[in-house]
């Protein structure tokens, strides 16, 4: 008896752990010939023999016959562009997982609570005082970090006043604080220099990777690596998560805690992503939807899955951004003119998008 | 097992019962009666230590609750809520897993003991064969034996269930009451709330009556569910006919009307 159920229980983990991992090389494959084929596309297009021998000799400090200008256009200029956006669309769409477990909600995005119009009041001031690029990304951080700290504050003000949903009233809290911060940007976009200011101003808003360099890279990744060893910690917990505080609370997750230490890593990925960049919408909506599609909600495969497909979807808006027009389409516009269509279409054919 | 002691219970400041004393043996049923807005959710939370009582204690095996982190609560007490509609799409095996939270530390994912588990709470229910089903789509009969199923996972020594046979069809009821039974038979106390007086009889040891947020009554069924405290209940006049040929004084209850 006993040894039918080991043999019945046992294998089904590490089969399934196997299995796991054979599905995640296909992606992972895809993943990297799309960075090969980023890198060797573009106004001074690379033959992608080239950028994988290039690649090649880099990773094992080997010389390279490739020719010093095309070094210098795949190495210099973009792979540190491609490597960003990989991190900032993979942190974006976990960041995006996680909200929507925490809020028991598939249409929310890592916005909810208010890092992007933070992040965007921040790196507005920042452009305004014209203050060197660090300080605008610097400013933008701290201003993601910061807005979602008050929108915490109230809603723990509000709680202790006797409302009952915490979930509820942080939604809440985050609607008005996010008003709130989009008067400031309006205010201060009235007030900004409308031949230098106010363009620059736009462009950030609408989110780019054009000027992403190694630096930026250096900066932000221990942010995101911080944020993104909770979530994988406590990956399982994030399914108990969405099934609600009350609920979770009685299977035994101190939800007091858990809430707002997942809340904390998704806004510091998020924060550590718009800064360099600038407010990308749609991924962190878009991105863990599909996700789910694919592997279904359980977090410990949708978070891989999303991290997967986020550095996927904004790699390939990325090329098309600074390959479809003789001028730079800022990303903002390109992820929602190719994800809200695709989105909807999903609405339309989904069988079991959520219930 | 559990004792409630002179326990108040409500939201905040608002006070919505009070005075409420009993006690759960193992193995045992109870069965809580009262009429919609008497206070029987907010009881149930109380007990499950999600809200914090504003006056008297509750003892669970011999400790304060109010004392007990969650987890050492949630590996004793297992809630089972109405049939609801999840918001993703979980597998029925995935939803049974959670029920091992409890019993798992705060970085740990369910392993081969904790999946042994939930086969085992599944089968106990007689629905494996719902365990790679997709929980939004089954019957809410079947979610409300699914989620009987989470909380059994969890091993608890006691189930408190929230009106487990609201919004199920008639043979649902039944199988739902009859794994009430088989929970006592194996020694799991359970506190479960009902619409139907006439369940009292087919599943409890005790039942109690909360009528504005106090206990109106408190004892077997055969003494508590009798006309005159159902017409204090809900209002209405209600016959309480013996069922023929019945061993443990099993009755109908049905309203009279005017």
């Amino acid at each position: 008896m006993s040894e039918a159920a080991s043999t019945a229980v046992a294998p089904g983990g590490t089969r399934r752990r196997l299995a796991g991992l054979s599905l995640a090389t296909l992606p992972v494959l895809a993943l990297l010939l799309l960075v090969v084929v980023s890198l060797g596309t573009g106004r001074y297009p690379v033959p992608l023999a080239d950028v994988f021998s290039l690649l090649l000799a880099k990773a094992l400090g080997l010389s390279t016959a490739v020719d010093a200008t095309a070094q210098t256009v795949v190495l210099q200029v973009r792979l540190p562009r491609v490597l960003g956006a990989l991190v900032v669309g993979a942190g974006l769409a976990a960041a995006g997982a996680t909200y929507q477990g925490l809020f028991r909600n598939p249409l929310v995005s890592p916005d909810i609570l208010g890092v992007s119009a933070g992040a965007s009041l921040g790196a507005v001031l920042g452009i305004v005082l014209t203050l060197p690029a660090a300080a605008i990304q610097g400013l933008a951080f701290a201003g993601g970090l910061a807005a979602v700290s008050a929108v915490y504050a109230v809603g723990i003000a509000v709680r202790r006043r006797g409302a009952s949903d915490p979930v509820l009233t942080l939604v809440l809290a985050g609607v008005a604080v996010g008003a709130l911060l989009g008067a400031g940007i309006a205010l201060l976009k009235v007030m900004a220099d409308p031949y230098n200011q106010l363009p620059a101003i736009t462009f950030w808003l609408l989110g780019s990777l054009a000027s992403v360099n190694p630096g930026d890279l250096g900066a932000i990744l221990p942010a995101m690596l911080i944020g993104l060893v909770p979530l994988v910690l406590l990956r399982w917990r994030v399914n108990l998560m969405s099934l609600g505080d009350e609920e979770a609370r009685a299977l035994g997750v101190e939800t007091r805690v858990i809430r707002p230490v997942l809340v904390a890593a998704a806004t510091l990925v998020t924060a550590a992503a718009v800064s360099v960049t600038g407010v990308i919408g749609w991924v962190g909506l878009i991105v863990p939807h599909v996700a789910r599609l694919l592997v279904g909600p359980d977090f410990r495969r949708l978070l891989p899955a999303s991290l997967l497909l986020g550095a996927g979807y904004l790699t390939a808006v990325d090329l098309l951004a600074r390959t479809v027009a003789t001028i730079e389409v800022p990303l903002g516009i390109l992820t929602a003119l190719v994800g809200a269509p695709f989105f909807l279409w999903l609405l339309a054919t989904a069988k079991r998008g959520w219930a | 097992m559990l004792a409630l002691r002179e326990l108040a219970f409500g939201y905040g400041t608002r006070r919505v019962g009070a005075g409420v004393s009993l006690t759960v043996r193992p193995g045992e049923a109870l069965c809580l009666l009262g009429p919609n807005g008497g206070g029987k959710t907010t009881l149930f939370k109380t007990m499950l230590g999600l809200l914090p009582p504003l006056a008297g204690q509750i003892v669970l095996e011999g400790r304060d609750l109010t004392t007990l982190p969650r987890r050492d609560v949630a590996k004793t007490i297992a809630y089972v809520p109405q049939a609801h509609a999840a918001f993703f799409p979980f597998r029925v095996r995935e939803v049974v897993l959670m029920g091992r939270a409890s019993r798992l530390a705060a970085f740990a994912s369910p392993g081969a003991a904790d999946h042994a588990a939930a086969d085992r709470a599944l089968t106990m229910l007689g629905i494996g064969h719902l365990a790679e089903r997709i929980y939004t789509e089954i019957s809410g009969g079947e979610r409300q034996l699914v989620l009987i199923a989470r909380a059994l996972a969890g091993e608890p020594r006691l189930l408190v269930m929230d009106e487990p046979t609201a919004s199920l069809d008639f043979g649902n009821q039944a199988r739902v009451l009859a794994q009430v039974r088989r929970l006592s038979e194996r020694g799991i106390a359970v506190v479960l709330s009902t619409h139907d007086p006439g369940h009292a009889f087919l599943c409890a040891d005790q039942v109690a009556l909360l009528h504005n947020g106090r206990l109106a009554g408190l004892g077997p069924p055969a003494e508590t569910v009798i006309p005159d405290t159902l017409r204090l209940l809900y209002g209405v006049e209600v016959a309480v006919v013996p069922l023929p040929g019945a061993r443990r004084g099993e009755a109908l209850c049905a309203p009279v009307l005017p």
